[in-house]
């Protein structure tokens, strides 16, 4: 695993729209580097006959019957909502993207 | 501003294109892919939810069985291999029309791979276009973008949101790089995703509706000079979304790129947008360092493993395919080419089909819908299968030609008024008063009147002046108001004297 930089930390910052200043994106760098060498040492011990773990337990195909649920009013969807309007999420309009 | 083109010939004549397709395919379960909340298009806004929808902190997704079984059942049908054992992962970005700021997807281990479609083109040219990859995911919410001059995102102020299609199951079907199409490549484009969305619809896995959105097509274009191997930079016109759409993206993209290399200029890898009015495309999102989507195993998710009994109870149930059946019809019914072609292109082969099964020749079933019913279809502006004639009905219209009750003329009338919701074609014939008088019964009775009204005229035809019968004929005719068939008459009335004719 690569060591995480300055840059990188911007990268991400952009990625996930979190607007970081200059200070923090030293200070972030700085925590972000220890923990990725915190996880490397967990690499080091599997070594290379460990394959990738995503799930820790020997489970797989947890179905559910296509059968219908419950589900929400517009009032209920909404109610957290910062913004609405006409039943439905009112958001920003996000100009760089489509 | 437009962009420039070359010729389509032109282009044709310099460059090589090399296409790319991904299709995207809405399952029609009943509900969502890790939701028990409905798939139902078009309710109230934000109705079709519930919490694991809407990205609630701490819910956790649980897979649609269903919509795992139909995944494989298009893998299947696009002769792919079914992944023993595959995840999904996290396709993480940062957009309103996803609340939980990731789409759950597949990576690096979709569910079905390395497989192939045959397309037949228009002139019996059968193309192989071999498949990456089927994997599943789910659909994202659906956003208006309010304020602004044109509804787009650009100039918008503000966008409102939708999530009843959010979570709604999707398989993206993508292809490998697709060469050698040549100026055949538009074409190709339009039959290829023709093929996926009857087999899916064949499958009853998806409603297949292309304006509904149920089958979505990313068209990936690229232009290389003539034998040279490399892949141009290509671009991806985005939700071309009806066949025709798609033959003409191409075609325009085609163009647009050969202009491009002709100015010396590289063609720029961006996403393009279809604007069917026009019939062009403009320019998108550049691909750029935000399409970094830190994919990742999705960790509220355990692994999908597909046993080969599993999979194999599912090969057990797909239905024949579409090219398959359309080669066994052909044959069964005796059609040529020509006319099973247009058989297919009219629409109308699954009707024949049902009016074959309901006892009419192969035929009488195309004369019926060809000659008559396509026509009123066009008129009426619907697809002919719409129009409300039923198989029973072309068989009994057919059966009442066949024993001479009506003409071909008359039968078409009675159509129309089956149409017009006027009653069967029995009742139709009775209340319109339309029956060719050709049962013998009527006539004889008719006959032995007019005989008997005329005894002299019956002995002068008894003793060989056979031309003397017009009298009699006449009074037949008279009698029937004219609807007898005359030469029929003709013959009976010789049968009841006893004398040749």
């Amino acid at each position: 695993m690569a060591a995480i930089n300055r840059d990188d930390v911007a990268h991400l910052a952009r990625l996930a729209h979190i607007e970081m200043s200059a200070e923090e994106l030293d200070r972030m760098a700085g925590e972000l580097a220890v923990i990725v060498e915190s996880v490397k040492s967990v690499s080091e011990a599997a070594g290379d006959d460990v394959p990738a773990t995503s799930h820790p337990i020997p489970l797989t195909n947890v179905f559910r019957e296509d059968v219908v649920g419950h589900t929400f009013t517009a009032e209920q969807s909404l109610s957290g909502a910062p913004d609405a309007y006409e039943g439905r999420f009112k958001v920003p309009a996000i100009l760089d993207e489509d | 501003m437009t962009d420039a083109t070359l010729s389509f010939e032109e282009a044709m004549e310099k460059y090589d294109p090399v296409l790319g397709f991904e299709v995207h395919v809405e399952l029609n379960t009943k509900t969502k892919m890790f939701s028990s909340a409905p798939n139902v298009f078009g309710d109230e806004p934000n109705t079709n939810v519930n919490e694991v929808d809407l990205g609630m902190p701490g819910v956790l997704p649980v897979v649609n069985k269903t919509a795992i079984e139909s995944s494989i059942k298009i893998g299947l049908a696009l002769n792919c291999k079914i992944a023993e054992t595959c995840r999904f992962a996290r396709k993480n970005y940062f957009y309103p029309d996803t609340p939980k700021n990731f789409q759950t997807s597949q990576y690096d281990e979709p569910i079905a791979y390395d497989g192939y479609l045959d397309i037949e083109l228009s002139d019996g040219t059968m193309f192989r276009v071999e498949i990456e990859r089927a994997h599943m995911e789910e659909d994202a919410g659906k956003l208006t973008h309010m304020g602004g001059a044109t509804g787009r995102i650009q100039g918008a102020d503000y966008s409102l949101v939708d999530y009843n299609r959010s979570g709604v199951p999707l398989v993206e079907i993508v292809t490998k790089p697709i060469e050698g199409a040549g100026s055949r490549a538009p074409e190709l484009a339009k039959a290829y995703v023709a093929a996926v969305r009857e087999i899916v619809k064949n499958l009853g896995v998806s409603d297949a509706k292309m304006e509904r959105g149920n089958v979505r097509c990313d068209a990936n274009v690229s232009l290389r000079p003539h034998g040279r191997e490399r892949f141009g930079i290509r671009s991806e016109t985005k939700n071309v979304n009806s066949l025709r759409a798609v033959e003409h993206a191409v075609r325009y993209e085609i163009q647009r790129h050969a202009a491009v290399l002709d100015s010396g200029e590289p063609v720029i890898q961006e996403t393009r947008h279809w604007h069917e009015d026009t019939r062009t495309t403009t320019s998108g999102r550049a691909k750029s360092d935000a399409d970094d989507y830190r994919y990742f195993p999705e960790p509220d998710l355990v692994p999908i493993t597909a046993s080969r009994e599993w999979v194999e109870e599912l090969r057990a149930t797909l239905p024949e395919p579409p090219a398959a059946r359309r080669k066994r019809l052909q044959a069964d019914w005796g059609y040529s080419d020509l006319e099973f072609r247009d058989v297919v292109n009219a629409g109308v082969m699954d009707e024949i089909e049902e009016t074959i099964a309901a006892g009419a020749t192969p035929t009488v079933a195309r004369k019926w819908w060809m000659g008559e019913i396509v026509g009123r279809a066009k008129n009426a502006d619907v697809d002919p299968g719409q129009l409300g004639v039923k198989p029973a009905t072309i068989v009994e219209l057919n059966q009442m030609v066949e024993d001479g009750k009506i003409n071909n003329k008359m039968a078409s009338e009675v159509l129309d008024g089956v149409l017009a919701g006027e009653g069967t074609p029995a009742e139709i014939v009775e209340k319109r008063g339309l029956a060719v008088v050709s049962d013998d019964a009527p006539l004889l009775e008719a006959i032995d009147a007019a005989l008997a009204a005329q005894p002299g005229v019956a002995d002068k035809i008894r003793g060989g002046k056979i031309q003397a019968i017009g009298a009699i004929v006449g009074g037949v005719m008279k009698a029937t108001r004219g609807q007898a068939d005359a030469g029929r008459v003709r013959e009976l009335i010789l049968e009841r004297l006893g004398v040749e004719g």
